[in-house]
């Protein structure tokens, strides 16, 4: 889609360096290496030029030559993402805002921070602790990860189905236009009149303009927070747990699932007292004033016993609660550690499929021949399937790939999405013709042209072309007409 | 309880091959809001496409036809010990889901609960090219595509047709009580954001008439401890209270011709120093002023309050009633207005003049 910049990489290196500092206009291969990718290495491309500017005038004007011109932007935070949304383009500029890095303001009264888009997610809730304030939404990268990033992608966390995304808990966002206007979308008030550009902007993965800063709301750090801890031995009666709870009519704070290998894998890991011969385990926190949290915690762990918990415990101190979470927070990198390699997948499934999505999985792995672990945001269905494989065996991430793909398929199919938290980015555009048709996907592309008529905001992501489309569902339909026939003659 | 979506979209092909354009009209119980309805548009009659698609407690998740009344909508939650916690405005009878979320309206639970915006999963939407196309889904997580669900919030029916509407719903709260006290108006927006900070199950907070109530609603024991600690008295019809609040039968609002101007701000800015009378509500961000004035000094005030203001009722609604828009805005919303209804079909000029 893109055309060839009309200027070359040291013309336009030279303009930047005419009001950015010339140390941060990088544009030897060896200085731009670590911007290659983002944190779904797999994908990785070198861009023409890496630029830092420092002032929003100057993102402004960066924005400008590149409209001018018809260069790609991509913007990128802290480049932690898992969609491969911040890879570079290679015939575009990496705008970094990792010199935007200053909390600027945090009001305890209004509970609002007012924040460069560089300021990391655990860094916002570090500075409000000395108000009894906390930022809500926590991906798993919150020691790295921006806020301005979390904008982009709309990021989750463990506490989504009480406190919302990141769409739920930002008031406004000023934002650098492709055009290089500087505009705020929403205020400091709740609701704006006109459209809801704010909503738009949300997990718009850099499509859509650069954010230079963003307003946040705080929440009030709960009196206390205690964490219930279930084992299950089948996947099934652990789902009809999550359902029970629900319908019990309390909303835990967090409600986290993990399956077998995963239980092993973190205990091991993290040394948490998980039950490690449980085939499922569920962490209930729920969080509130003291006499709430004591009346839903024993309701939560009747609940829980009744519907065929083979061990529950509860917390009994900050720390105990800190332990069990540490096992389900280290999930990654505990499985990091039974396999060379893991691809994590991010589909949300409605919760009342989540024992036959989890069945059908196992069926997966074993065609595919790869092991697969689950944790799983099960308040919210958000599912990270954790497909375990050996870069350095040939072929073998290709056939991870086309096992996630048939994962993100099945959450489609029974009414679910293919990406919660992470992202289409470049990882998963081609799952995006399972989710949407033609025409709703051209809609997209004429949305994204309100905002950008050029096309230069981070041309080639979140939203495939058409023709790419027809290719793929051509494509899945073949194998799955070969898939049948060979079924029928096996 | 009829899909008669398809009659919808063909009624939007028509009008796209003949030019005309369309009012969209559901119960017909918001023709107050916005700028006058185009005198020569035809209507679009959503009033009978009615009825839930898909409701299963236990996901949370409700899936409505939109011209479904709300009070058909609660009724069928509340058989579920369940809610929707923004507590939507009746304005008649007949309010429906889908005018709720093309007004963006949200009732005293909209600070702690969210609005009907926050709540919005996933909707399905006639495009003025007459697709029907389905955004977000039935999930809460879903960061596929384009937020286009909410960005119909308070697009007043300007992008499109919405046909079904995907929600989260809530269990009701097992108790509810009030506090009522006296207070000034220049110390009630301190007070209502300080309890709004502490740790405690505060879902409503307003001020009238020298009077701020607070609601409490949650775990019954967390409810009653938190009534002993704070000081006010227990309102006997609270539930009552916060009814009027939230359908704006208060007698604040009983007055209808008189302009009625919402300020949506900074919780704790300074009150606008405009002569007239005040009911502060979400905790300070949403304020109403009864009283006249003009548009573009109103936009002052709102502005030094951090936030926007529109003429919500009354006054003259043949000029302009929303907060303008700066330049660059301006020019994104009118792409996007074209980029969902080239031909600007759909409740021409009712957003603003220009759209």
């Amino acid at each position: 889609m893109t055309t060839r910049p009309e200027i070359s990489k040291a013309e336009l290196a030279d303009q930047f360096r005419t009001f950015i500092d010339p140390d941060y206009v990088i544009i030897d291969d060896e200085t731009m290496k670590p911007y290659e990718c983002d944190g779904m290495s797999m994908y990785c491309e070198m861009p023409l030029l890496v630029v830092l500017p420092e002032t929003v005038a100057q993102v402004q004007r960066v924005m400008r030559i590149c409209h001018e011109h018809g260069v790609p932007v991509v913007a990128r935070g802290a480049g932690t993402g898992l969609s491969a949304g911040a890879m570079p383009n290679k015939e575009g500029v990496v705008l970094s805002l990792a010199k935007f890095n200053r909390i600027l303001d945090i009001d305890p009264l209004a509970r609002t921070a007012r924040l460069q888009p560089g300021v990391r997610n655990l860094a916002i809730s570090e500075e409000a602790a000395q108000y009894g304030l906390y930022y809500g939404p926590d991906p798993s990268s919150q020691i790295a990860c921006t806020i301005g990033g979390n904008v982009a992608e709309n990021s989750g966390g463990v506490h989504c189905l009480k406190y919302g995304l990141t769409v739920h808990n930002i008031l406004s966002v000023e934002m650098v236009t492709a055009e290089g206007d500087l505009v705020t979308l929403g205020s400091d008030g709740l609701d704006n009149c006109g459209m809801d550009l704010l909503a738009v902007m949300t997990g718009s993965e850099g499509l859509l303009g650069v954010v230079t800063e963003v307003k946040v709301k705080l929440l009030t750090r709960p009196e206390v927070a205690r964490v219930v801890m279930a084992g299950f031995d089948s996947v099934q009666k652990a789902g009809d747990a999550v359902g029970g709870i629900i319908a019990h009519g309390i909303i835990p704070g967090g409600l986290e699932m993990m399956d077998g290998h995963a239980i092993v894998a973190a205990d091991d890991f993290a040394g948490a007292g998980y039950p490690r011969e449980a085939k499922a385990l569920l962490l209930c926190e729920v969080d509130g004033t003291e006499e709430e949290v004591h009346e839903h915690i024993a309701e939560a762990e009747a609940v829980f016993r009744k519907l065929g918990a083979t061990s529950v415990r509860t917390s009994q101190s900050e720390q105990e609660r800190a332990l069990l979470w540490l096992g389900r927070k280290s999930a990654f990198p505990a499985v990091g550690r039974i396999s060379p390699d893991y691809y994590c997948m991010d589909g949300t499934i409605p919760r009342r499929h989540i024992a036959q999505v989890l069945t059908d999985m196992q069926k997966l792995s074993e065609e595919f021949g790869l092991r697969v672990a689950n944790v799983f945001h099960a308040g919210d269905g958000n599912l990270h399937p954790l497909i375990l494989f050996d870069a350095n065996v040939p072929g073998e991430f290709e056939r991870t790939e086309a096992f996630g793909a048939a994962i993100l398929k099945m959450c489609v199919d029974v009414g679910g999405c293919i990406t919660g938290e992470h992202g289409v980015g470049v990882e998963k555009i081609r799952q995006m013709a399972v989710q949407f048709n033609d025409q709703e996907l051209q809609q997209f592309h004429d949305l994204k042209a309100a905002f950008d008529p050029t096309g230069i905001l981070n041309p080639g992501k979140a939203v495939p072309a058409l023709k790419f489309c027809q290719e793929y569902r051509s494509l899945e339909h073949k194998q799955h007409k070969h898939e049948h026939t060979e079924a029928a003659h096996g | 309880m009829a899909d008669i979506s398809q009659q919808l979209q063909e009624q939007v092909l028509q009008a796209r091959a003949s030019g005309e354009k369309l009012n969209i009209v559901g119960g017909g119980s918001k023709t107050f809001m916005g700028r006058e309805p185009s005198p020569g548009a035809g209507t679009l009659d959503m009033s009978g496409h009615t009825g839930i698609v898909d409701y299963h407690p236990v996901e949370l998740v409700m899936t409505v036809r939109a011209g479904t009344p709300l009070v058909d909508i609660e009724a069928a939650l509340a058989e579920q010990g369940q809610a929707l916690h923004f507590e939507p405005p009746h304005f008649g009878a007949g309010s429906t889901i889908g005018g709720t979320l093309a007004c963006n309206l949200s009732g005293p639970a909209r600070p702690w609960a969210g609005s009907v915006r926050d709540q919005v999963l996933g909707i399905r939407l006639i495009n003025g090219k007459g697709e029907h196309l389905r955004f977000g889904g039935e999930v809460m997580k879903n960061v596929a595509g384009y937020d286009v669900s909410r960005l119909q919030a308070g697009a007043l029916g300007t992008l499109g047709v919405i046909t079904e509407i995907s929600l989260k719903v809530m269990p009701s709260p097992a108790a509810s009580l009030t506090l009522v006290q006296d207070m000034a108006i220049d110390e009630v927006l301190h007070y209502m954001n300080s309890r709004a900070a502490e740790p405690k199950p505060i879902t409503a907070a307003c001020w009238v008439d020298g009077k701020v109530y607070l609601r409490l609603s949650g775990a019954k024991t967390a409810v009653e401890a938190t009534a002993e600690k704070w000081s006010g008295d227990v309102m006997k019809d609270g539930q009552a209270f916060w009814r009027s609040v939230q359908d704006m039968q208060h007698e604040f609002f009983a007055e209808k011709d008189a302009p009625l101007w919402r300020f949506s701000v900074g919780s704790t800015a300074d009150n606008p120093g405009l002569e007239g009378d005040w009911f502060i509500d979400w905790a300070g961000s949403q304020r109403w002023f009864r009283g006249a004035g003009e548009l573009s000094d109103m936009e002052t005030q709102a502005r030094a309050a951090g936030g926007q203001v529109n003429l919500f009722r009354g006054g003259d609604r043949t000029g302009e009633v929303m907060h303008s828009q700066p330049n660059a805005l301006k020019t994104i919303q009118r792409r996007v207005k074209s980029s969902f209804d080239p031909d600007g079909i759909f409740n021409p000029g009712r957003l603003y003049s220009w759209m």
